[in-house]
């Protein structure tokens, strides 16, 4: 990782320096060694800060929403997973692409830190990975973890390669794998509805209603929220009732389905651990259902299903009979 | 002082509860948040960090205030408080006991909030010592002992037992319900586990922040740092790091219309929204950078001003745990803190 990280530091400096780009937008290190931040650099000198690791989970591309209506050009650092997201905001007229550079940069997963803890006792003091082992180090001792059990929920199941690059940086392949990114949602199809509900429920109930989960969205970049917006009837700043707690959760799910690219910040950001990407993937799966496999920001450019019409297009009827599946 | 093992605990926690509703870390769905002792429910008294502080039990995140309801040119405002009867709240942390310090100097101030204050009287306090602690922990920079939290009794827990101290004559009535489940003793250990814990605590990374440069007359200075711009630079504007803070105490007031008249309510509210100070004239901070500067400009120096130099933030580290984009206090501290942050 470390050699990557060197790479793309080469490159930051160089586009820098050449003015080609007037700011970088990566990752700068934090407190600790797994909890990095988003950020912009505009000098070398702001640089030193740089890193590029297996905490670096967040999604840049929103953050290109502002920054590329600034002056001069931002280069990007996108993961695979980031790449879906910017395609995605680019045909939604939100980036203006061509202020854009962006630099497709390997990932090989990106690491939970509050799994790890989980897992282990003592402070934590160190995280390495060698291929599938993720040996860490605490005050207590030192553990072997099982790579996947504590990679990023959207990591486990991703095969996803970069959609967007004007240029890459990659040292190190990642095998295609074989993973069922429906797998969750298959048990919770399973399920009997009185069981769904209760599920849902429980996790719902959770819900503290900080808009983490809204906020961090790419799909959510909507300029005022409809649960913002006192003259909407709904605007609410907390969940008073059940009802309110699943009507924001229903109503984002439905905005964003057929936009939503599976990128899997909602569930990384939220407080209380509530897998909400799962909503967001039923919708997915049924999408692929009723309308022919179809996956959000492989293009920038493009017809989605939800919001063009052919005649093959599968009744609301035939939907609600329950003949779709 | 007294002491339980802590297989009995669940007898303790029943025994307490047939007497005053019981409110303690519970374990829902995955996740440790303050909640009703009930039949069936998993406790976890030994989780650190509740993902919500136990703030909630006095300033719930939202309430009915009363109701209007108008008849020609009358209008009949009816009060629908919710009153809690005599309620225990056990497991709390030095550090969101010092939380509660930190509210009652805003709502007790006068005039005094009456939705709040009955059921600050109404509460008994049960704390917990903290013995296993994390590296996002910086209580001890605000002058507190995470090892002897006060409250009407304080409790201590190791491998065995758990250790009961009653405080206050409320601790003392409540010692009294649980009497026949307790033992005599537990001095010895329970200073022995302070020590070790205080030993772990003068460790910790964050134990040493240098907060001598947050004062009244560094305002303006702090105030127009150029370094606002960079630290809140990927701030979502969420509103988690309000949330689970233990001392934030903003609230929003809005009314709506049902069948039965229209009710008056609030709810937590967020300085980190771009709606919190919009006005009939307008907004006073329209960037998000103002809206962050707020939040830690409020914790380390409008709150202290005026209230006698009490930081309004405890250290509880879960700003630092939960901003998903790792922005925090601590990161304030250092950046703008007296020159001993380095
Ligand atoms: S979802 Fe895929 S590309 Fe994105 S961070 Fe995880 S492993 Fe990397
Ligand atoms: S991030 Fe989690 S707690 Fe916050 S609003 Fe979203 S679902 Fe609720
Ligand atoms: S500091 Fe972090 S938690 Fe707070 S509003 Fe900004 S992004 Fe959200
Ligand atoms: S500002 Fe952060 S560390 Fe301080 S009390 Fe609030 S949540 Fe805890």
């Amino acid at each position: 990782m470390k050699d990557v990280e060197m790479k793309m530091l080469e490159r930051a400096k160089q586009l820098l320096e050449s003015g080609e780009v007037a700011r970088v937008i990566g990752w700068k290190k934090g407190e600790f060694f797994y909890d990095p931040t988003p950020a912009s650099f505009e000098t070398v000198d702001e640089l030193k800060d740089f890193v590029y690791d297996w905490f670096c989970g967040a999604n840049l591309s929103k953050y290109l929403i502002q920054m590329s209506k600034k002056e001069g050009k931002t280069a990007v650092f996108l993961k695979p997973c980031d790449t879906y997201s910017f395609n995605q905001l680019v045909k939604e007229h939100r980036i203006k692409r061509e202020n854009v550079y962006v630099i497709a940069v390997e990932c090989l997963a990106k690491l939970n830190i509050e799994a790890i803890k989980e897992k282990t006792d003592g402070i934590v003091k160190s995280v390495d990975v060698e291929d599938k082992d993720v040996k860490v180090v605490t005050t207590n001792g030192e553990y072997t973890l099982y790579k996947p059990e504590v990679v990023l929920s959207k990591c486990a199941v991703c095969n996803k390669t970069h959609q967007a690059k004007d240029e890459e940086i990659i040292l190190h392949e990642r095998p295609e794998r074989d993973v069922n990114r429906f797998e969750e949602v298959e048990k919770l199809e399973a399920m009997t509805e009185d069981e769904r509900f209760a599920f849902w429920k429980g996790q719902l109930s959770k819900c503290i209603r900080c808009n983490a989960c809204r906020n961090v969205c790419p799909a959510c970049s909507c300029v005022k929220c409809v649960f913002d917006n006192p003259h909407s009837g709904i605007a609410a700043k907390a969940n008073d009732s059940e009802f309110e707690e699943q009507l924001f959760h229903v109503i984002r799910a439905f905005h964003v389905a057929g936009r939503c690219t599976d990128c899997g910040e909602c569930s990384r950001v939220c407080p209380q651990h509530i897998p909400l990407h799962l909503l967001n993937r039923k919708f997915i799966k049924d999408i692929d259902g009723l309308y022919g496999e179809f996956q959000a920001g492989e293009t920038d450019e493009g017809k989605t299903p939800l919001t063009s019409y052919t005649e093959g297009d599968i009744e609301p009827k035939d939907v609600f009979n329950g003949e779709a599946k | 002082m007294f002491k339980i093992a802590k297989e009995r605990l669940n007898e303790l926690y029943s025994k307490i509860a047939e007497n005053m509703p019981l409110f303690m870390p519970i374990k829902k769905a995955g996740q440790v948040n303050y909640g009703a002792y009930e039949a069936g429910v998993e406790t976890s008294v030994e989780t650190l960090k509740t993902v919500k502080s136990p703030k909630d039990l006095f300033f719930p995140q939202s309430e009915n205030m009363m109701k209007f309801k108008t008849e020609g040119k009358n209008i009949e405002v009816i009060d629908i408080r919710s009153e809690k009867d005599a309620f225990v709240l056990f497991g709390v942390r030095a550090c969101d006991y010092k939380a509660i310090d930190v509210l009652d100097k805003v709502f007790l101030a006068d005039p005094v909030d009456t939705y709040y204050q009955s059921r600050r009287e109404a509460s008994v306090i049960v704390t917990l010592a903290c013995s296993k602690v994390e590296e996002s922990c910086f209580c001890k920079v605000f002058g507190i002992d995470a090892t002897a939290p006060q409250g009407d009794v304080t409790t201590w827990m190791d491998e065995g037992y758990m250790y009961w101290q009653a405080n206050t004559e409320k601790g003392e009535n409540l010692t009294a319900i649980v009497k026949e489940l307790l033992d005599n003793g537990g001095e010895t250990e329970v200073k022995a586990q302070q020590e070790a814990t205080k030993a772990v605590i003068d460790e910790l990374p964050f134990s040493n922040l240098d907060l001598s440069k947050f004062k009244p007359e560094n305002l303006n200075e702090l105030f127009n740092a150029q370094e606002w711009e960079e630290m809140s630079e990927a701030c979502l504007g969420c509103g988690t790091c309000t949330f689970v803070c233990p001392t934030c105490q903003c609230f929003d007031v809005r009314d709506f219309k049902t069948n039965e008249g229209i009710i008056r309510y609030r709810c937590w509210d967020s300085c980190m929204y771009s709606d919190f100070t919009l006005m009939a004239h307008g907004n006073s901070r329209t960037t998000q950078m103002q809206r962050f500067r707020q939040r830690f400009m409020h914790k380390l120096v409008y709150y202290p001003s005026q209230n006698g130099g009490l930081y309004s933030c405890v250290g509880c580290g879960r700003c630092v745990n939960k901003c998903p984009q790792h922005l925090n206090i601590v990161k304030v501290i250092k950046t703008l803190g007296g020159k001993d942050n380095d």
